[in-house]
């Protein structure tokens, strides 16, 4: 019996994996192991201990950075998911007409544009209304989680949709649903897994930002992404550790839950 | 003939749809009037993209007429929303709601309408009785077979009470043996509910068997309507003679027109009778048909003769395939089966070919 073709039996292919894969794990493992270290140190072991995890949620700054985070997440990937459910709608509820593709780049032209010239870019646009409007609270922040959100909510919504027979909605149409009826009864409820998909990725990715928040945050705006780049700057304590230790493990937690919830089936 | 005003369930007038612009524009419908009686079973025959779904779609309000009318009781509802319209559909693929229970689906309408709760829960009731389905009524419709999905989408149309009912292909999904049950099923739900009903199908023996009336339709167009029986045994043209069931044509010059019959002389140079439909004034040639069943083979001479070339057995019938003398034409002709018996024919035999006063048809093309 011939073998049939199979990647794993090519030479090379073995090694190659091992070595992305301690390219990729090595160093997060490495980070958690430190991250319950005796010592103040990030490369020389004295023991086990959860002291910098105690250290950490008693440090009134990682406290402070983290609640902004959550707020900022939760409202941002809120309206990121509304705006994405809205254009996910119009977006596969119309027979296809000129343009369509266009309007997908537009929807997802955050993908595309790098972080960085968005961010200098909101910079010196938010800025300006600064000046004119004299407010420098965390609406800025917040608008521009909501804007970079927007297509990471908006894909797991529409492949949904897509999935979803549109004979669904004209049934209810044809049982004297109105439009919105229709939306309410029929639409919403079987699109929700789709929703809450969107929602947690929008959640991640908002809660991640590094780059486009560093820009635009005010004064006393750190989340805790960028208190953490601060704190980098002046040397690593065990603390970081911890504090990233506690962030991989929502993630996990939350992507795992995407991943769930995305799959279900009706 | 002009239809009484005020009968008719809906009257379909001048309609065409167009799909597309310029040189890609498609006609899905090309002028299209027709008028479906209150309480009949009116079924749309055709092969498949001649225009029926479209039609239906129409008349639902999924979709709006490039021209003309669309009447139901005597009001234009072309260009109202299908939310507006007394009229429900039966989709194909039965598009029932799936994160609703049984029961649900079925009270949907009712409930869309405003109806009171009560009032919901009796009628629901009513229609999981009258498809047979009080058993199931709390089950998803996930948890059920095709066939019971498709009562479900039967009773969740019913229940509003339309005034018209369409049914676009409903039974194509059934295997063969579901199909015929649903088929008798179909028939006594139209005669309990006395709604009207429009149905969808390619398939002519079903629309044979189910309808009161029948329009056949092609590329667009509806080329006749009329009886089960008048479509079968009076076809007004050669597409609906071939596509409804099996027929021989043959060239005659036609002559001496009363009454509705004509003298039809054959190629053969015999002389036969043959039934004109009304107002109709062959000129010289034309087409005539015979049914199978309605011609008979004979050992001797006849109206048609010819060679025996195959003889092909099926249960209930035979049918003897025979070559004509003086032409390439084959001719078929049906002979019921007797118990222990054969045809009496076996191939390269010679036969003739009698055809009775009332076998034949002049056809309009
Ligand atoms: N939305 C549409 N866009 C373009 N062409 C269409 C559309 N719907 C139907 N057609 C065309 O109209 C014709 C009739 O289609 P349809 O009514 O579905 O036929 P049937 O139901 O008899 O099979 C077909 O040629 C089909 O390709
Ligand atoms: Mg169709």
């Amino acid at each position: 019996m011939a073998k049939s073709f199979s990647i794993r039996h090519q030479p090379g292919f073995t090694t190659i994996a091992a070595v992305c894969f301690v390219a990729l794990y090595m160093p997060i493992i490495v980070l958690v192991v430190y991250a319950f270290n005796e010592a103040p140190s990030t490369s020389e072991w004295g023991g086990f201990s959860l002291k910098w995890f105690q250290s950490a949620s008693q440090n009134a700054q990682v406290i402070d950075a983290t609640l902004r985070s959550f707020q900022i997440a939760a409202i941002a990937a809120t309206l990121a998911t509304i705006a994405a459910t809205m254009a996910a709608l119009a977006t596969t509820r119309t027979p296809p007409y000129p343009g369509l593709t266009f309007k997908y780049a537009m929807i997802n032209q955050p993908l595309m544009v790098p972080e960085i010239v968005t961010g200098v870019a909101l910079l010196i646009f938010f800025s300006r209304i600064k000046i004119f409007t004299g407010y420098s609270g965390l609406g800025y922040l917040i608008a521009a989680h909501t804007a970079f959100c927007i297509p990471f909510a908006y894909l797991p919504i529409r492949a949904r949709l897509e999935n979803m027979d549109l004979s669904l909605e004209r049934a209810a149409a044809d049982l004297y649903a109105t439009p919105w009826q229709a939306f309410r009864r029929v639409t919403l409820p079987l699109l929700w897994p789709g929703i809450l998909a969107g929602l947690m990725l929008a959640f991640v990715i908002s809660l991640d930002d590094v780059v486009i928040t560093e820009f635009v945050k005010s004064g006393g705006q750190d989340t805790l992404p960028t208190y953490m780049l601060g704190q980098i700057r002046r040397g690593i304590t065990p603390e970081i550790n911890a504090i990233s230790t506690a962030f991989l493990l929502l993630s996990v937690v939350i992507v795992t839950l995407f991943f769930f919830v995305s799959r279900k089936r009706d | 003939m002009p239809e009484q005003p005020g009968k008719n369930a809906i009257e379909v007038r001048g309609v065409r749809k167009v799909f597309g612009a310029g040189d890609a524009a498609v006609a899905a419908l090309d002028t299209v009037s027709v008028s479906i009686r209150e309480n009949e079973f009116f079924t749309l025959l055709g092969p498949s993209g001649c225009g029926k779904t479209t039609l239906l779609r129409l008349i639902a309000g999924f979709d709006y007429p490039s021209a003309g009318e669309i009447l139901l009781y005597g009001d234009d509802i072309a260009l109202l929303p299908p939310f507006k319209r007394p009229v429900n559909t039966v989709f194909q693929s039965y598009a029932l709601f799936p994160h609703m229970t049984v029961s649900q689906n079925i009270g949907f309408g009712l409930e869309m309408l405003g109806k009171p709760k009560a009032e919901v829960k009796a009628r629901v009731a009513e229609m999981l009785k009258l498809v047979r389905m009080e058993h199931l009524a709390s089950r998803r419709t996930s948890q059920i077979s095709g066939g019971q999905q498709q009562r479900v989408a039967l009773a969740r149309a019913l229940a509003p009470q339309p005034k018209v009912l369409l049914l676009d292909e409903p039974l194509s999904a059934l295997d063969y043996k579901l199909r015929k049950e649903m088929q008798i099923e179909l028939k006594r739900l139209q005669n309990q509910t006395g709604i009207t009903f429009i149905f969808v199908t390619h398939d002519q023996e079903e629309a044979l068997t189910m309808s009161d009336r029948i329009a056949v339709m092609s590329s667009g167009k509806i080329l006749q309507v009329g009886s089960p029986w008048d479509i079968y045994d009076k076809p007004a043209d050669r597409f609906v003679a071939d596509f409804i069931g099996e027929t021989n044509f043959l060239t005659a010059s036609i002559a001496g027109i009363e009454n509705g019959k004509a003298r039809a002389t054959l190629k053969s140079g015999a002389t036969i009778t043959a039934s004109v439909a009304d107002g109709f004034q062959p000129k010289g040639e034309a087409t005539v048909v015979v049914r199978p069943e309605h011609a008979k083979l004979v050992k001797g001479k006849a109206e048609l003769s010819g060679t025996v070339e195959n003889v092909v057995y099926f249960g209930t019938d035979t049918h003897i395939h025979v070559r004509l003398d003086g032409s390439d034409d084959l001719f078929i002709v049906r002979q019921q089966n007797a118990r222990s018996a054969g045809c009496g024919f076996e191939t390269g035999d010679k036969a003739g070919i009698a055809i009775g006063d009332d076998a034949a048809q002049v056809l309009r093309d």
